[in-house]
């Protein structure tokens, strides 16, 4: 829209015509206050803080409701308006505890900030204040109702935000009060967004509160451990007995993909990490076959020495390697590099969400979709999975931009998943059909038995002119192949491959492949990488499952599995692994864990530093926020595993070397994020600071170098923003009969591969839930 | 609608017929709130959860609007619900005095119900009689002009016909 | 059954039919029924708006709003069906003459949202009725058949090719739904909570389409309107206030009554005259010209006439009608706690200035009335009612504020009596006065 010109306070301003008044004057950092106005959501004009003097009106008027004009001459403070909002202040403080100092918000409340602001000290009222008991309305959610200021911001983002509306508002007047969807619980998604917009400690989080001050927290940027989509979360730490404890999960720093949202795993599953029963001490197993805890250099001695002589005596061939869909891109990487170079193996494999090496093979010459673009697209057609369930953070982006900016969605599954309610068209087919629908859209009608809704359906996919195309695992190989290539019959197209958690993309871009290096170049034709790796396996070696199965033939003689639990996901017999010297690193004693000859008690994505890359190749820095004593970082472990089988560390790690020019603050172990924004000024700089081997970044040099799409720009990453893949895939061919060996692992909201059984506030859930259901539809 | 039905035959008809005449369902929810109180006598969960479904909104839609509405309740009032006003144009006639006089002869509080459920008392906003203060409404009926003696007869009056009203239906 | 007063000055007009059994469609053709509806097709809207906007009628619902000037703000062409809707929902405390006009001429008031369909071209109408007004609900509906059955309603309405469908809507309790948006909310199946204007309701109302509303009274004077002719109707108010009003007469007179007199009518001679004047000899107090939102006139205040702009002038407003007179036994602390009970009680709780404001003026007039309060607290109160003044969402804040501030202005000294802790000295009084039973 045109711009417009007007003044407020004597100041000129100009913001495009139809902008409100109150977002016009924000950004020009003339604050307004509001407690019922927040972005995104619809207009209320209930609390009246943000009321101001516009000339030639009689009233004030609420600038949260009012549109820019031309010539509009506004005034924001004045004697009149101040005492307008003291007013306001003083009758919700007629009836609000004032006990700060033991309200959960205290310190974050804006309220309290106005209360300050406004000087509504003493009280106007004799009468004494109706106390109410607090509720708890779920496993997550409390209710305090003397506190709740009615701003109804909750309301709107559960309902409007995510399409949940779970909260309402009943009685009336000076009853009013808001209410859970079941009269004396909720039955929600348990995200939390309700709490982290309640401006006061009307509703706060079962997992969080009364647990510590705000102040008492340093707060840490990272990036959500649980799906695929990989949200910004901020942690608050606070030092513990054991080393930092995280206490908090939320999203206020809003500059993630994630923008506003955050769902229940985003924002309380990271209690895991404060468990108890992690693992703190190396275990090694002893004559009587019990694993017991041994001092770490006995541990990592012991395992280098056992992996040393079965190098020696049956090769790399022997030795089998499991990576993980959890640690960074950094620790995927070198654990690679490690297999290959060090144990010379290429039978190394991990977890498979989804069939990013098909995705790869069909995408050069075409563009992927960050999770950005998917929150901005004209239309999205999304085909497989359930994103409500599975990629929360993506529902969200897309009721987002379907709701703010009209964006259009096409839907084709085989169940009647959620996200249908924002859908233009929904396609239901049958669920061996996904293949078979690509090819009804792009024009055969033979494929599927055609009802009317199809063609219409068709009809109006057909007229869009640029699409952003989101699809599942039901999609592999040469169907990806057959999608990508219809959907680049659009004019502008972008796509996007769905996989679970929050590294399985980094984890196939860094090649856990027993065929693939990484950049998913192929073993048999490393280019770059043979100089760079010097003497390395040129043949395939052995995917996961086909290293069990040798297992069971006794020809795996050493299996080293990092951050993953195969045995329990693929159920393998313990049987099978009698023969095979097992290392397992991992943050509890999971069934492959305790399989192991030995056990390294390793740091979670929490506790480290380094880069992920979400399933839509956002790759964003993760920070280190918690804390345990005892456990080390993944890349520490591989980097003292090599150096105890005596190999040249400065091969694995060029630390210190040329090139490297930043640290990411591991070495430094910072919370507070001071040592990284030391790193970006030193990168800045181009300097060096001291650089130890176990310092991630000593690889990320070389993975910027060597892995195609990872040269993103390194000071905005590690200012903290996403950055996306830089499109440069090399083209390569895929062998047809190349089994993908996709397992997806189908988590709801409430569950996260084995990590989900450790977080108390998931299980709390499911218990409440019980028989099983899952958020109101 | 669905066949299974709390409501009597001509009502849930009523029901079927009330949400084709908007352009939008939702506009027969007030109307329906209160013809379901009517015969049920309140608004239960059974009636919430019924009007939800014809209308096809939550549970907790109709929660927030039955909750508006004063006239609404959701727990059963008595046999004859007594409304007595006491706003402003009444209470210059003595709407006090008649409330306060109810509350001795029935021997309930403001929202009270008698034991035998035969009188419920409540003390209500202006209902539009001003100009024939002080008055109540009893159920539905208007009774204007009011004195206490009136109200006493009144009071009885109904009492009697309750009573035979159980009594045919007791037969 | 509630009936109309009369006295020599009244001028039957919107009363005209009243106890003439009109509420059978076939009497109400006999007193030329329906007449008015077949010159308004003729007319055709510009035409019926041409004529309303000369009859000077104003809007009977409160605000006084030119009625014609309403209905033209209406867009010819528009994207949403529009809808003419009756406001029914009479909940001013002191006004009872809507009710009148549905249980006595039920069809005048469908005739009047024939009329007014015809000049926005609506092919939709709702005559909304509070829920109170249960036993109204079936005259209503009744007529509301009979209309149809004659074709005056339905498909090709008077066989002039139109449409319109009229459908009789009834409230469950709450004033607040009195205010045009929060009606509109409360007809669309939700909580009575007013709308953020602009838009408003001409532009976009009811389900999103262009909506004129217009309270009941307003409604039924149309026809008359077209039966006697614009100008003869304008003639018998007073400048810009066309024509009659239904005048609802309460509290201390000999003849309370709902009267019919023309705008303007003189307040003194309606209260001494029209309404008998102060029973049992005592001393005229106050007078609340028109409905417990309007600001409180003294005695020495009355002697206007009854007309937006002459009550206005003095300080008040006619509002909805509602005349309550006050002798000199009354508490005016009492009184005042008593309006704002009420507004309270009322209060759709949107928004804080009007939510907790009056809440803490309930508590506070309750203390102040019970002997419980100190000096400042009658500043207070003062304090309170003016921060919501203007403040508020909707104008239900500003029902709530100006009479309060009018009464602790104009009684100052009576709520300083109070002070003295040992609770209403009129209710001391009292014992020696019983009330008017
Ligand atoms: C709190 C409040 C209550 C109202 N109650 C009524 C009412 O009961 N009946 C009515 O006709 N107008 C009522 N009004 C006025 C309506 O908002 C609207 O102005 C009126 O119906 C317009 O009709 P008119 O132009 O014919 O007066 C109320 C206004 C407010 C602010
Ligand atoms: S959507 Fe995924 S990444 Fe985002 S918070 Fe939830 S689990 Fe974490
Ligand atoms: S922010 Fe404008 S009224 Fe609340």
């Amino acid at each position: 829209m045109a711009d417009v010109t007007f003044t407020v306070d004597g100041k000129k301003l100009t913001a495009a015509a139809g902008t409100l008044l109150i977002e016009a004057c924000r950004a020009h950092g003339i604050e307004i206050p509001a407690f019922c106005y927040y972005p995104g959501l619809s207009l209320q004009a209930a609390c009246r803080m943000c009321v101001v003097r516009i000339e030639k009106v009689p009233k004030l008027q609420t600038a949260c409701t009012t549109p820019v004009a031309e010539g509009m001459v506004v005034t924001t403070e004045s004697p009149e308006i101040a005492q307008a909002r003291k007013a306001t202040i003083e009758l919700l403080l007629g009836n609000h505890p004032l006990d700060c100092p033991v309200c959960d918000a205290g310190g974050e409340c804006e309220l309290q900030d106005m209360t300050f602001k406004y000087g509504a000290g003493e009280s106007k009222f004799v009468e004494i204040k109706q106390h109410r008991e607090e509720q708890q309305w779920s496993p997550v959610v409390f209710f305090d109702r003397p506190r709740c200021i009615l701003c109804y911001r909750c309301v709107r983002v559960c309902g409007e935000g995510m399409d949940v509306w779970a909260l309402g508002v009943q009685n009336r007047g000076a009853g009013s009060v808001i209410a859970p969807n079941k009269q004396d619980h909720l039955e929600c998604e348990e995200c939390g967004m309700c709490i982290d917009i309640c401006p006061v400690g009307a509703l706060t989080s079962g997992a969080y509160r009364y647990k510590t001050r705000p102040w008492e927290m340093s707060h840490v940027g990272t990036v959500c451990t649980h799906c695929g989509d990989g949200c910004k979360t901020t942690l608050g730490v606070r030092r513990a007995n054991d080393g930092m404890e995280i206490v908090r999960g939320d999203n206020r720093d809003k500059s993630g993909i994630n923008g506003d949202f955050l769902c229940i795993k985003g924002r309380y599953a990271f209690d895991f990490a404060n468990r108890e029963d992690r693992l703190t001490k190396p275990l090694v197993r002893q004559a009587d076959g019990k694993l017991a805890p041994v001092s770490w250099d006995e541990a990592i001695e012991f395992a280098g020495k056992k992996l040393r002589e079965i190098h020696e005596a049956k090769g790399g061939a022997a030795i089998g390697v499991i990576g993980s869909n959890r640690t960074t891109s950094e620790e995927a990487y070198l654990l690679q590099k490690f297999a290959r170079t060090v144990l010379g193996t290429n039978n190394i494999d991990h977890h498979r969400t989804a069939d990013y090496p098909a995705f790869a093979a069909a995408l050069p010459g075409k563009a992927e979709a960050s999770l950005r673009d998917v929150g901005s697209a004209k239309a999205i057609l999304l085909v497989g999975n359930d994103p409500t369930e599975q990629h929360p953070g993506l529902a969200w982006q897309i009721r987002t931009n379907v709701r703010l900016n009209g964006a259009r969605l096409y839907v084709v599954n085989h169940e009647l998943i959620k996200l249908r309610r924002q859908a233009t068209g929904f396609l239901k087919i049958r669920e061996g059909d996904y293949a078979a629908a690509v090819t009804y859209l792009a024009g055969n009608d033979g494929a599927l038995e055609g009802n009317g809704e199809a063609t219409k359906f068709r009809e109006a996919l057909r007229k869009e002119e640029s699409l952003v195309i989101v699809f599942g695992s039901e999609f592999r190989g040469r169907e990806i192949e057959s999608l990508v290539q219809w959907g680049s019959g659009f004019g502008n197209v972008k796509f996007a491959c769905l996989g679970d958690y929050a590294n399985s993309r980094g984890a196939a871009d860094m090649g856990l492949y027993p065929d693939l290096l990484p950049g998913y170049v192929p073993v048999t034709a490393p280019a770059q990488f043979a100089t760079e790796y010097g003497r390395m396996p040129d043949r395939p070696g052995l995917d996961l499952v086909q290293m069990f199965d040798a297992a069971e033939r006794g020809e795996l003689a050493a299996l080293v599995v990092v951050g993953a639990n195969p045995v329990a996901r693929y159920g393998i017999d313990p049987a099978a692994l009698r023969n095979t010297f097992i290392i397992a690193q991992d943050m509890f004693l999971t069934e492959t864990a305790q399989l192991a000859d030995v056990v390294f008690p390793a740091a979670s994505l929490y506790e480290k530093s380094g880069t992920v890359t979400n399933t839509f190749g956002d790759v964003q820095l993760v920070k280190k926020a918690g804390d345990r004593a005892g456990t080390r970082s993944d890349f520490e472990l591989t980097v003292r595993l090599a150096a105890a089988m005596g190999a040249d560390i400065r091969k694995l790690v060029p630390f210190g070397s040329g090139g490297v020019r930043a640290d990411f603050g591991q070495a430094r172990g910072a919370q507070s994020g001071e040592a990284d924004r030391h790193g970006v000024w030193l990168a800045a700089h181009n300097l060096e600071p001291k650089v130890s081997p176990f310092d991630p970044f000593a690889i990320f040099d070389e993975m910027q170098r060597l892995v195609p799409g990872y040269d993103v720009p390194r000071l905005d990453l590690l200012a903290g923003s996403d950055q996306h893949l830089r499109a440069g895939l090399v083209h390569i061919q895929l062998d047809p009969a190349r089994k993908d060996l996709v397992w997806p692992s189908n988590d709801s909201l409430f569950s996260s591969g084995t990590l989900g059984r450790f977080s108390r506030t998931l299980h709390s859930i499911l218990e409440s839930r019980k028989p099983a259901e899952t958020a109101a539809d | 609608m669905s066949a299974k039905t709390i409501f009597s035959p001509e009502l849930a008809a009523r029901f079927d017929k009330l949400v084709t005449l908007y352009p939008v369902k939702r506009s027969a929810l007030v109307p329906m709130l209160l013809y379901a109180q009517d015969e049920v006598g309140c608004i239960s969960d059974a009636v919430v959860a019924e009007v939800a479904e014809r209308i096809g909104i939550s549970e907790l839609d109709v929660r927030n609007v039955t909750s508006y509405y004063s006239m609404l309740r959701t727990k059963p009032a008595g046999k004859y619900n007594v409304q007595v006003c006491t706003n402003i144009s009444c209470m210059l006639r003595g709407g006090n005095e008649i409330l306060e006089h109810c509350r001795r002869r029935l021997g309930i509080g403001n929202k009270g119900v008698t034991a035998d459920g035969m009188f419920s008392l409540e003390e209500v906003e202006c209902i539009g009689a001003c100009s024939w203060a002080p008055a109540a409404q009893v159920n539905y009926a208007f009774h204007e002009n009011l004195t206490v003696d009136g109200m006493d007869k009144m009071l009885a009056e109904y009492r009697t016909r309750g009573l035979a009203e159980d009594r045919s239906k007791g037969k | 059954m509630a009936t109309l007063t009369t006295h020599p000055d009244c001028v039957p007009l919107v009363s005209y039919r009243f106890g003439k059994g009109a509420t059978s469609i076939d009497r109400y053709l006999e007193l030329d029924g329906y007449q008015s509806a077949r010159k308004a097709i003729e007319l055709g809207p510009d035409g019926i708006i041409a004529e309303m906007k000369a009859s000077n009628l104003r809007g009977r619902g409160g605000a006084g709003f030119p009625t014609g000037l309403k209905w033209s703000f209406v867009p010819r062409q528009a994207p949403k069906p529009k809808y003419v809707l009756v406001n029914g929902d009479e909940s001013e405390p002191g006004t009872c003459k809507d009710r009148l006009i549905f249980e006595h001429d039920p069809h005048s008031v469908i005739e009047g949202v024939i009329i007014a369909s015809l000049a926005i071209q609506a092919k939709m109408g709702f005559i909304y009725l509070r829920g109170e007004y249960r036993y109204l609900l079936k005259i209503m509906e009744k007529a509301v058949e009979e209309a149809y059955a004659k074709g005056f309603l339905g498909k090709n309405i008077f066989g002039s090719g139109i449409d319109l469908d009229v459908v009789t809507q009834t409230g469950a309790g709450a004033y607040e739904v009195g205010e045009e948006s929060a009606l509109m909310e409360s007809l669309e199946g939700k909580r009575g909570i007013p709308r953020i204007r602009p838009p408003f309701p001409a532009v976009v109302g009811l389900y999103g389409g262009p909506t004129i509303i217009n309270n009941a009274e307003t409604i039924a004077t149309v026809p008359h309107i077209f039966r006697i002719g614009p100008a003869e109707y304008a003639k018998i108010g007073t400048e810009r206030n066309g024509g009659t009003r239904l005048f609802c007469l309460s509290g201390h007179l000999e003849r309370p009554g709902v009267y019919e007199l023309p705008m303007g009518y003189n307040l003194k001679k309606m209260i001494y005259e029209v309404g008998g004047g102060i029973p049992r000899g005592k001393k005229l107090k106050a007078v609340v010209p028109g409905g417990s939102s309007t600001p409180v006139l003294l005695p020495e205040e009355i002697d206007i006439g009854m007309d937006f702009d002459q009550v206005g002038k003095a300080g008040s407003m006619l509002g909805s009608g509602g005349v309550v007179v006050l002798d000199e036994t009354v508490c005016m602390v009492e009184f005042a706690l008593r309006t704002m009970k009420f507004y309270q009680h009322e209060s759709c709780g949107w928004c804080i200035p009007c939510r907790e404001g009056t809440d803490w003026l309930k508590k506070s007039l309750t203390r102040l009335h019970a002997g419980g309060a100190v000096d400042k607290d009658i500043d207070n109160i003062r304090y309170l009612a003016e921060n919501m003044l203007g403040r508020t969402f909707c104008p239900l804040g500003d029902a709530a504020a100006m009479p309060t501030i009018a009464f602790v202005k104009k009684f100052r000294k009576e709520f300083e009596d109070h002070l003295d802790g040992k609770g209403c000295p009129y209710h001391r009084a009292a014992e020696r006065e019983p009330a008017l039973v």
